[in-house]
C-alpha cells in the first residue's frame, strides 16, 4: 500500500469533521438552552429526516466493516447477523415507537413514570441506560482505533490511542455545543454518505459480474475453498452445540435489544407526533433493509474478487474487506481510481463511527442529567440548570469512553456490540413492554425487572469464556468461566421478564388503575403528549 | 368550526357518533380530576375500539414474526444440512429463507403502516381532541394541525404506493 490513499483518506475525513463542526456551530448559534432543544432538537424534524437519522444511528461501522468481513470469510453465517439487525425493527415499529412518542418526553424513564413511582424507577432505568450506552460507546471507540491503524497503514499503538482521544473530544464538542439538533444533522449527513458509498460499491461489484448474482455467488463459493458450504450456514457457528446455542443467544439479543437501546428510543422524541414517529421508522426500515441487502453483495463480492486469503491477511477478523474491495474495484493499488475509492470508503467508515458516538453520548447524558441527577440531587432545579448538567454529563461520558476505549483496545468489537444489545434486551425492553401493556404492573415489578435483567447479564459475561479460561480471554491466566456462552441473552432476557412478573405479583401495593388508564389512553391516542 | 369540533370530540368521548348522546358543554365543565377523565375515556366504547384494533393487529403480527425469525435462526444453527439443500443454480434453501426474512419484514412494515393509517389514526385523533378539551390543557390547535398533516401526508403516500 502506498501513502497516497492514506493521505487522501485523512484529507476527506478532515473535510467531514469540518463540515460537521460547521453544522454544530450553525445549529448552536441560537442556543436557547431548554431541555426540549437539547434532548429532542425542538421536536420538529420531519419523518424523512428522522428516518435517515435513525438509519444513521443504527448503521454502525460494526455492520459496515464487520458484517461484510464476516460474509467474506464465513459466507452465509454473516447473513444471519444482518437478518437479526433488520427484523429487530419490527419490534420497534409494532410495540414501541408510537407509544413511546406519545407517553415519553426525553428518556425511557419518562414513559415509565406516567404510571410508576418516580424515584426508584428513574434510578433503575438511568443506571441500565448508562450501562448500555457505555458498552456500545466502547465498541465504537475500539472500532475507531482499529480503523485508524488501517488508515495509517499500521503505525502502531500511539496512532490508535490518539484516534480514540480525538474521537472522544470531537463527540463532546458536538454534543455540548449542538445537542440533539447537531446530532440529528450529523446522523443525516453520515447516513447519506454511507448509503451513497455502499450503493456505488455495490454497483461496481454487480458490473464486474455483469449483473449475474448467480455467477457472483458461485465464484465466491469457488474461491472460498469451502465450495457450496460457503453459501449455507455452519462455517462459523456450526461447531459444537455450545457455539450453536451461543448464536441463538446472540440472535435473541439482537432482535429484542434494538427496542431497548436508549439512543434509538430518544430519536422518536425529535418528531412532533406518533404518526411521524411511525413514518420515520418506516423510512428507516427501508433504508436499513436496503443497506443490509447491499452489504451481502459486498461481502460475497469481497470473497469472489479478493478471495478470503487476501481478506484474512489484511486483518484476521475480516474488518478490512470493504476498503480492500474498494481499492480493487477502483483499479487496484497504485491507480487513481483505487486510491480515491479506498479513501472515500475509509473516510465514510470513520464518519460512521463519529456520528454513532455522538448519538450515544447524547442519550447517555440525558439519562445522567434527566433521570439520575434530577432524582438524586436535592437542590432546586430549573430546566436550564438541567441542560447545564447534561452538558457536563456529556463531557464525563466522553472521558469515561476514552478511558475504557484505551483499555479495551484488544476486545472484539462485534462481541461488545452483542453485549450492549443483550443488556438492552434484558434490562430495558421487559420493563418498557410491561409498563405499556400489563394492567397490574407495579413499581416493584419495574425495579426488579430492570435489575433482574441487568445484573444477570453483566454477571454472566464476567463468568463467560470471554473474560477468563482461554487463550483469547481478557484474563487468560485465570479460569472462572462457569457460564459456557459468550452472549448472555438466552438466559438474561427471560430473567428480566421473570423478575418483572415476580416483583409485580409479590408487590404489597396494587397497580394504580387511574394512572394505568392515563398511560394506556395517552399511549394510544397521543392526548397530553409532549 | 369550534362548536363542531367540540361536539364531535364529546361524542367521541361518549363512544358514539350520535350528537343526541353527546355530552354538552356544561357537562364538560364539571370539575373532573385528570385520572377520572382518563378512566372514563378508557371505559368508553370509542377507546376500546381503537385499543382492540391496535392489539388485534400488532400482537399476532409480532408473535408471528418473532416465531418465524427464531425458527430461522434455530434451523440455521441446528439443521445446516437442510439449509444447504440446493433449489436452483447457486440458490439454496438458506439463501431463500434469508431473502424471505427481508421480504416479510418489508411486507409487515407496509401492512402495519397501512392498517394504522386506515383503521386507527382518525379515531385516535378524535379521542386525543376529546381528552384535551376535557382536561383543558393548553392545546392551541397547532398539535392537531401537525397530527392531521402527518396523517394526510401518510394517506397521500399510501394512495401513490
Amino acid at each position: 500500500m502506498t501513502g497516497a490513499h492514506h493521505a487522501l483518506a485523512l484529507a476527506l475525513f478532515s473535510v467531514f469533521v469540518l463540515v460537521t463542526l460547521g453544522i454544530t456551530t450553525w445549529v448552536g448559534r441560537e442556543r436557547r438552552g431548554s431541555p426540549e432543544e437539547f434532548y429532542a432538537g425542538g421536536r420538529l424534524f420531519s419523518p424523512m429526516e428522522n428516518g435517515f437519522a435513525i438509519a444513521g444511528d443504527y448503521m454502525s461501522a460494526a455492520s459496515f466493516l464487520g458484517v461484510t468481513g464476516l460474509i467474506a470469510l464465513y459466507g452465509y453465517d454473516g447473513i444471519l447477523y444482518t437478518v437479526g439487525f433488520l427484523v429487530a425493527w419490527l419490534v420497534v415499529l409494532f410495540l414501541v415507537a408510537e407509544l413511546v412518542r406519545n407517553c415519553g418526553r426525553f428518556t425511557l424513564a419518562d414513559v415509565l413514570v406516567t404510571r410508576l413511582r418516580e424515584r426508584p424507577v428513574r434510578i433503575a432505568t438511568g443506571v441500565s441506560s448508562v450501562t448500555v450506552s457505555v458498552l456500545y460507546l466502547v465498541a465504537q471507540m475500539v472500532g475507531a482505533g482499529s480503523l485508524m491503524t488501517l488508515l495509517l497503514g499500521g503505525t502502531g499503538e500511539s496512532a490508535r490511542a490518539w484516534t480514540v482521544v480525538g474521537v472522544g473530544v470531537l463527540m463532546v464538542v458536538y454534543i455540548t455545543l449542538g445537542g440533539m439538533r447537531a446530532a440529528t444533522w450529523i446522523q443525516i449527513v453520515k447516513a447519506v454518505l454511507l448509503l451513497g458509498g455502499t450503493v456505488a460499491l455495490t454497483v461496481l461489484v454487480l458490473v464486474r459480474f455483469h449483473g449475474d448474482l448467480s455467477a457472483l455467488l458461485t465464484t465466491a463459493a469457488g474461491r472460498s475453498g469451502h465450495g457450496q458450504a460457503f453459501l449455507a450456514p455452519g462455517l462459523k457457528y456450526g461447531g459444537d452445540p455450545t457455539s450453536r446455542l451461543d448464536f441463538v443467544s446472540l440472535g435473541l439479543a439482537l432482535v429484542l435489544g434494538t427496542a431497548g437501546l436508549p439512543h434509538i428510543l430518544s430519536r422518536f422524541y425529535t418528531v412532533p407526533t406518533a404518526c411521524a414517529a411511525r413514518r420515520s421508522v418506516v423510512w428507516s426500515i427501508g433504508l436499513i433493509g436496503g443497506f443490509y441487502l447491499m452489504t451481502i453483495v459486498l461481502g460475497f463480492g469481497a470473497a469472489a474478487i479478493l478471495g478470503p486469503d487476501a481478506v484474512r491477511a489484511a486483518g484476521p477478523a475480516g474488518n478490512n474487506a470493504v476498503p480492500l474491495l474498494a481499492l480493487d474495484l477502483g483499479g487496484g493499488a497504485g491507480s487513481t481510481g483505487g486510491t480515491v475509492l479506498f479513501a472515500v470508503v475509509a473516510a465514510v467508515a470513520f464518519a460512521t463511527i463519529l456520528a454513532v458516538v455522538a448519538g450515544i453520548t447524547l442519550a447517555s447524558s440525558a439519562s445522567v442529567a434527566h433521570d439520575l441527577y434530577r432524582t438524586v440531587s436535592r437542590r432546586a432545579r430549573t430546566p436550564r440548570s438541567e441542560v447545564a448538567v447534561a452538558r457536563v454529563a456529556a463531557a464525563g461520558t466522553g472521558a469515561v469512553a476514552i478511558g475504557l476505549g484505551l483499555l479495551a483496545q484488544d476486545l472484539n468489537v462485534a462481541f461488545l456490540v452483542g453485549l450492549a444489545f443483550a443488556v438492552a434486551a434484558s434490562a430495558n425492553l421487559p420493563v418498557l413492554l410491561f409498563t405499556l401493556f400489563w394492567r397490574r404492573f407495579t413499581t416493584r415489578g419495574a425495579v426488579w425487572s430492570v435489575y433482574g435483567g441487568l445484573v444477570p447479564a453483566l454477571v454472566l459475561v464476567v463468568l463467560s469464556p470471554v473474560v477468563s479460561g482461554g487463550p483469547d480471554a481478557i484474563f487468560p491466566g485465570a479460569d472462572f468461566a462457569l457460564f459456557p456462552l459468550e452472549n448472555p441473552g438466552l438466559v438474561s432476557v427471560p430473567l428480566g421478564f421473570l423478575a418483572g412478573w415476580l416483583g409485580t405479583v409479590t408487590s404489597p401495593e396494587a397497580a394504580d388503575a387511574g394512572r394505568h388508564a392515563e398511560t394506556e389512553v395517552r399511549s394510544l391516542t397521543g392526548a397530553g403528549a409532549a | 368550526m369550534e362548536n363542531h369540533d367540540r361536539r364531535s370530540a364529546a361524542s367521541a368521548l361518549a363512544g358514539t357518533i350520535q350528537p343526541a348522546r353527546a355530552l354538552t358543554a356544561p357537562d364538560i365543565s364539571r370539575a373532573l380530576t385528570a385520572p377520572d377523565i382518563y378512566r372514563e375515556v378508557q371505559r368508553g366504547a370509542a377507546f376500546r375500539e381503537v385499543r382492540s384494533r391496535y392489539r388485534r393487529f400488532a400482537f399476532p403480527a409480532a408473535a408471528a414474526f418473532l416465531l418465524w425469525y427464531l425458527a430461522y435462526v434455530v434451523t440455521a444453527t441446528a439443521a445446516p444440512g437442510l439449509m444447504a439443500r440446493p433449489v436452483a443454480g447457486a440458490l439454496n434453501v438458506a439463501m431463500l429463507a434469508g431473502l424471505a426474512q427481508f421480504a416479510t419484514t418489508f411486507l409487515l412494515t407496509w401492512a402495519y403502516a397501512r392498517h394504522a393509517r386506515l383503521h386507527r389514526d382518525p379515531a385516535a385523533l378524535e379521542l386525543r381532541w376529546a381528552v384535551t378539551l376535557e382536561t383543558r390543557q393548553e392545546w392551541t390547535g397547532q398539535e392537531r394541525t401537525q397530527e392531521w398533516t402527518c396523517q394526510e401526508q401518510s394517506r397521500r403516500e399510501g394512495e401513490h404506493a
